[in-house]
């Protein structure tokens, strides 16, 4: 027997591929753009990420029945703000070395839209273990992209990944540097990865024509 | 019982209850960990003014590496020698001066008033370090540092930390190859007071000019330096009078 059922494996399948948020959905955007300059910033708010999108998604599953319609953004604004305040102080008392590194994304979680975006669409009207498989695929689905951008624009920005120097020293011009090879600083600013997505859009629509929208 | 989630009354009895139990909740889980957390705060001061004087775990080419949280204490007792607090040409003993908050002491004096500003003395392998803090603002949120300098006003070391700089750009500030380069720099040009720069376009990338008062900008984050400078230039300035004392030439 399958661990998940196929319904259930696609919760966290399609969100990877088809049902992208970031590409597909075009949701997330503003933090893809803000923290991916480098690769380990991008690792770092995609674990965030699922945490408190898995968490999160089960606490509003578990309460969808008693929530009144009419103020449920704020209940779920609340729900993401208090997960995210309580993780960050028990971070600052028990790990503060790794809280000074999150510090900057705690902040841009609570408005990364993918998260509000599932409470509404998902976590509202299913169960909390389906509730807990989609926020899971959802927050994989948008650090896969955000791992990627982060690999292109730290490479060909800084000609560096995890801040080691993979492409030679640049002021030193050793490795490639000496046959004339120059880092990109576009790659290093927000509109850089406007472009990576786009990039990354094209590829997976022409992969599998059926992606594209009608005009 | 089924209850009637669109009522009126319900809403509001539902989001009185929500901000109640949240709220405590968050309440709770604050006041509990504060102890821990404010003294994590301190051991990161003590292990940020020490960076600044060279004393750090820092190995070759490695990332910026402090002395280890569990030996901090005794390390800062054992380098920092004397706390002063400045305070125009005249400088006081004080314990626990470290503690001070920088940041309202420099609103203080903004507004006209009498501000504490402490200043550090350490010692390490016979040389003197004055270590000044910093307090100043970047493109998204506060900046702040250390700067170390020797009596002819000489930056020995300095510490640049932020609370939300842009990734990858601004937040490099406290990455060494930003950091190392204001070794050396002077704060004084002659005898004016010039700060140090955090300069765009001074041709000097491997930071070989000590007498330019600048040292090379971070690409992508011109507000972050500009903070830095103009942090550097407002902090010092009050501990000049004090400073300018100990000149020997």
């Amino acid at each position: 027997m399958a661990l998940l059922s196929k319904k259930d494996a696609n919760l966290i399948k399609d969100p990877l591929a088809d049902n992208n948020p970031i590409t597909i959905q075009v949701l997330g955007i503003c933090s893809a753009l803000a923290i991916t300059a480098e690769l380990k910033a991008s690792v770092v708010m995609a674990i965030s990420v699922l945490f408190v999108m898995g968490v999160g998604n089960v606490v509003i599953s578990l309460i969808r029945n008693i929530i009144p319609s009419k103020i449920r953004i704020i209940v779920q604004l609340v729900v993401v703000a208090a997960l995210v305040i309580i993780v960050d102080q028990v971070l600052k008392a028990f790990a503060y070395d790794l809280s000074k590194t999150l510090s900057v994304f705690i902040g841009l979680i609570i408005t990364n839209c993918i998260i509000m975006g599932r409470f509404e669409a998902f976590a509202l009207g299913n169960g909390p273990r389906r509730a807990f498989l989609d926020g899971i695929g959802n927050a994989l689905g948008y650090g896969v992209i955000l791992v990627i951008v982060g690999f292109f624009r730290e490479l060909l920005g800084s000609g560096t990944l995890f801040g080691m120097k993979v492409l030679g020293d640049p002021i030193a011009k050793t490795g490639l540097y000496s046959i004339g090879y120059e880092n990109n600083g576009f790659m290093i600013i927000p509109p850089a990865a406007l472009i990576v997505v786009g990039i990354i859009i094209w590829v997976q629509r022409s992969r599998n024509r059926e992606l594209i929208e009608e005009a | 019982m089924a209850v009637d989630t669109e009522k009126n009354s319900y809403t509001v009895v539902f989001a009185v209850l929500m901000v109640i139990v949240v709220g405590s909740l968050l309440a709770f889980v604050a006041s509990g960990l504060k102890p821990m957390i404010s003294e994590n705060q301190r051991f990161e001061k003590q292990q940020n003014i020490l960076y600044a004087m060279g004393v750090n775990d820092n190995e070759g080419d490695s990332d910026v590496s402090f002395v280890p949280t569990t030996e901090v204490e005794e390390a800062f007792s054992k380098y920092i020698t004397r706390q002063l607090v400045v305070n125009g040409s005249e400088a006081v003993e004080r314990d626990n001066a470290y503690l001070i908050e920088v940041q309202k002491e420099l609103v203080k004096v903004k507004n006209g008033e009498q501000g504490e500003l402490p200043l550090l003395v350490g010692e390490k392998d016979g040389e003197t370090y004055y270590i000044i803090p910093m307090y100043g603002k970047g493109l998204w949120d506060a900046v702040w540092g250390y700067i170390s300098l020797d009596n002819n006003m000489v930056v020995k070391g300095v510490f640049f930390d932020h609370a939300g700089e842009t990734p990858g750009l601004g937040a490099n500030i406290n990455q060494r190859f930003f950091m190392d380069d204001f070794k050396g720099e002077s704060v004084m040009d002659g005898n004016t007071y010039e700060g140090i720069a955090v300069a765009k376009g001074n041709n000097d990338p491997l930071n070989n000019d000590k007498e330019d008062n600048a040292v090379d900008a971070l690409a992508g984050a011109t507000i972050t330096g500009n903070g830095i400078t103009a942090m550097i230039k407002e902090s010092l300035k009050l501990y000049k009078p004090y400073l300018q004392t100990l000149r020997t030439n």
